[in-house]
């Protein structure tokens, strides 16, 4: 009988090694990737001169880029989950909804009797449960994740109101409201960036440095293909949406931090901004394809943009048109640079 | 060799799909260093079989038996344990993935069970590929770059990733040159020379003599021969056991006196050219005419077609119809002018594969059974059960969903949808691609009626004796330039394979 995996793997001579790492240094997807980012990096670039230029002095203090980086910390975190599921072929509708019963939930007068400890534990494990639920009724129910996470929508938000009666449960906890201060710094930089980097760290060395991430891709990529090499994607799929669930947990949890309070308000649309932020970023809507640092450049240039209105008092609706220009734009850009790379 | 048990046997398999009975009882023996052919017409339940070999279906009766051992494939975990890896015939791989990521797919070397050691897995990539003979394909590139060849190989080489004692081969060489192929059975030589155990799947007679050691037959579900020798096997027998009748490559007669000549064109391509593709084209088709390309995989055959029917922008040169030039780069232009093509990748770039035979057939016509954008949906229907007795498509049911038809019907629905249409110029590209030896003959007598009845065909073949025996005219192909144009009847399969690969005739 012949060994080939296991023999390959031990012969393994170091002149094969050698030409194995020649031939990263010139990887091609990386370069591309390379294009897409670095667009993304100059738009940025673009609107921080703009800010810098149409509000000299208040857009470029060192509060108002930590006020920038602190708000991206929040729907950051919901658009890492948010490119995991999406890399599969997935999508998860529910996440404003399972941030507003995860946040509203962990401020109840009962979870706060259990202190700090009590609400982000709360906070963590309902956005858990959340992604639970979805992930059973897509993964094992074979329900389309649209409708899945759609219905999750609007139970969780139900669930939310009738938890609060439409009122703000305010913190009293002060180790949580500590956390959120102005002047709370960790090495000098605001607690929940430092939540939102971790995150992303994480989050990008799941999706690319492992086995969890290498499936996600397969999955989004070719479900069925996926299936014959092996790949529980069933399970796979659960595991995502829980993942999703989780980084709606914590957001909560940052959220709650943010503001004092809980409210059934808490995340609303933060489904859109997430897809949104996934999709300018890179990755695809199709599956197959995510890119972490994408996303997070996404969810930057989208608060940026915010900020920049707001300094110059322009109304919401007139950001909503950006916002939404910015899209188009961005998946336009995007596809002419990939017909560019292509030919 | 002492007497050993088989390395598998499959005794009495069935399973049924709603609406199908795919396996009514195979038997199957395979010895370990051998290459037992699979061989059945499309529908006998070839690629069921090899499903359920590789645990991705479960059996509804049947026993299986791996050396000596009755076991239960559960999953395509399970028969990769085993030892038993497959090759499927629509490539399996996920284009968003490296070539190393792919051949790992599903067993990474990992450290603490789920960090990927990618530098461990291009190693190990790259030692397959050597081994394969394509140490030039690069481990870190992107899959979805790669030619189907290219793919091929590494769908191998993800079968060798594991420790395999059987292999499964769904027409391996469907995709390949001749020279790949003489590659590809170098590759199973030295697997069976290590007794590693090979299941070949393939329409071509002529490669399983050349490289089977037992053939076992399939038709509707069952296994009506099993262990015949490979080699002295009659061709006669083999297909009278595939078909139920004896059967070979029969292509229909030309008509006589030349029905084309002396009438206008109806097609004019001029200096049509894609760089990097194919060189500046010339052809000229009228009606009445079937005209052959000849060309390895590469050779800018497929790309011709794609380019006159409007996908594909050329960088020079126009089609015209009728004598009218063509929007380049429109299949509105294309379409509306009356050219109809049957595409390469039927399933993916052909048909609804979710929708009936009928949806299929009018998708290109809606417009005429439509009032105020409402349709006439039983017009509809019966214009295209018209169309497809026409066809003599099978079952005569434009109600039957597509997917349920084997390939030789599916490719007739793609021919009556243009039929419906009324185009004056097809466009054929690999028209046969997975149709079985029975059914071809069939389609063939199809598209020569077509052309008699005044239709203009431009045929795309990989197989040459399918050009031959099916064009008046044929050009050849090499590195996108064509070589060679000539009538059909003057060339045989060894000139045209000569210049294929040479550029010119030998003397």
């Amino acid at each position: 009988m012949t060994q080939p995996a296991t023999a390959a793997q031990q012969e393994a001579p170091t002149s094969a090694a050698k030409s194995a790492g020649e031939q990263e240094s010139s990887r091609r997807p990386g370069l591309r990737w390379d294009v897409r980012t670095l667009s993304l990096l100059g738009v940025l670039a673009v609107l921080v001169a703009v800010g810098g230029i149409t509000a000299p002095d208040q857009f470029l203090a060192t509060s108002n880029l930590q006020l920038v980086l602190t708000q991206a910390s929040v729907i950051g975190v919901v658009t890492v989950g948010m490119t995991f599921v999406i890399t599969s072929g997935g999508i998860d509708l529910s996440v404003g909804a399972m941030v507003a019963l995860a946040s509203v939930w962990a401020t109840t007068v009962a979870t706060q009797e259990f202190g700090f400890a009590g609400i982000l534990f709360t906070a963590v494990i309902v956005g858990v449960g959340c992604g639970l639920v979805n992930g059973l009724l897509i993964a094992y129910g074979r329900m389309v994740p649209f409708i899945a996470t759609l219905a999750m929508l609007a139970s969780a938000r139900g669930l939310a109101l009738q938890i609060t009666d439409g009122s703000t449960q305010v913190v009293t906890v002060p180790s949580v409201l500590d956390l959120g201060a102005r002047d709370a710094y960790i090495l000098g930089i605001p607690p929940l960036v430092l939540i939102f980097a971790a995150v992303t760290v994480i989050g990008w060395l799941l999706l690319n440095r492992t086995t969890f991430g290498r499936r996600t891709v397969a999955v989004g990529g070719n479900a069925e293909a996926a299936r014959l090499a092996g790949i529980d994607v069933r399970r796979q799929r659960l595991y995502l949406y829980l993942l999703s669930g989780l980084c709606c947990g914590i957001a909560a949890f940052m959220l709650i931090v943010l503001s004092g309070s809980g409210q059934n308000t808490n995340g609303n649309l933060y489904e859109l901004d997430a897809i949104a932020a996934a999709i300018i970023g890179g990755t695809l809507l199709s599956g197959g394809r995510g890119t972490i640092i994408g996303s997070v450049l996404g969810v930057l240039v989208f608060t940026t943009i915010t900020n920049i209105f707001a300094l110059n008092n322009l109304e919401t609706a007139v950001q909503q048109i950006a916002k939404g220009a910015i899209i188009v734009a961005a998946v336009l850009v995007q596809r002419r640079s990939m017909r560019g790379g292509d030919a | 060799m002492a007497p050993q048990p088989p390395l598998l046997t499959m005794s009495g398999i069935t399973k049924s799909f709603p609406g199908v009975r795919a396996l009514d009882g195979v038997d199957l023996e395979v010895q370990a260093g051998e290459v037992h052919c699979l061989l059945g017409q499309n529908g006998a339940g070839k690629s069921t079989l090899i499903k359920v070999l590789a645990g991705a279906h479960q059996p509804d009766s049947g026993e299986i038996t791996w050396r000596g051992e009755r076991v239960t494939l559960g999953s395509p975990v399970a028969a990769m344990r085993l030892g038993i890896a497959t090759i499927y015939q629509e490539l399996d791989l996920i284009e968003g993935l490296s070539v190393a990521e792919n051949v790992f797919l599903g067993h990474e070397p990992t450290s603490a069970g789920f960090v990927v050691r990618g530098s461990a897995a291009r190693t190990a990539t790259a030692e397959l590929l050597k081994r394969l003979g394509h140490s030039e394909i690069d481990p870190t590139t992107l899959v979805g770059e790669l030619s189907a060849a290219q793919q091929q190989i590494v769908s191998m080489a993800r079968a060798l990733s594991h420790e395999v004692r059987l292999i499964v081969m769904d027409e391996p060489s469907a995709a390949l040159d001749p020279e790949e192929v003489d590659n590809l059975f170098r590759i199973v030589g030295d697997l069976t020379a290590d007794g590693v155990a090979v299941i070949y799947i393939s329409h071509r007679l002529e490669e399983i003599r050349r490289i089977g050691d037992r053939v076992t037959v399939l038709k509707e579900g069952r296994s009506v021969a099993g262990g015949l020798p490979a080699e002295s096997t009659p061709t006669d027998e083999v297909v009278a056991l595939m078909t139920g009748r004896n059967v070979e490559y029969v292509f229909p007669e030309r008509p006589k006196g030349g029905f084309a000549e002396g009438r206008e064109p109806v097609l004019k391509v001029e200096g049509l050219t894609r760089r990097g593709e194919f060189a500046p084209v010339d052809l000229e088709l009228r009606p009445g005419e079937i005209v052959g390309l000849a060309g390895l995989v590469g050779s800018g055959r497929s790309e011709i077609l794609e380019t006159i029917y409007g996908a594909r922008k050329p960088d020079g040169g126009r089609v015209l119809v009728d004598g009218t030039p063509l929007r380049p780069g429109s299949v509105r232009a294309a379409v509306r002018a009356g050219i109809g093509l049957a595409p390469e990748e039927r399933k993916a770039q052909g048909l609804l594969m979710l929708e009936s035979v009928s949806s299929n057939v009018s998708v290109s016509t809606l417009s005429r059974f439509a009032r105020a954008g409402w349709l006439d949906r039983r017009a509809e229907r019966a214009a295209a059960h018209q169309a497809v007795r026409e066809l003599s498509l099978r079952p005569d049911n434009p109600d039957a969903a597509i997917r349920t038809l084997s390939g030789g019907n599916q490719q007739k629905a793609v021919l009556a949808r243009w039929l419906l249409r009324g185009c004056k110029v097809l466009l054929l590209d690999e028209p046969t691609r997975g149709v079985d030896i029975g059914a071809r003959a069939e389609l063939y007598a199809v598209i020569r009626r077509l052309a008699d009845e005044g239709l203009a065909v431009l045929l795309v073949s990989s197989e040459v004796p399918e050009v031959l025996g099916l064009a008046d005219r044929v050009l050849v192909l090499r590195e996108g330039s064509v070589v060679h144009t000539a009538d059909a009847r003057e060339l045989d399969e060894h000139r045209v394979l000569d210049l294929v690969m040479e550029g010119s005739l030998t003397p």
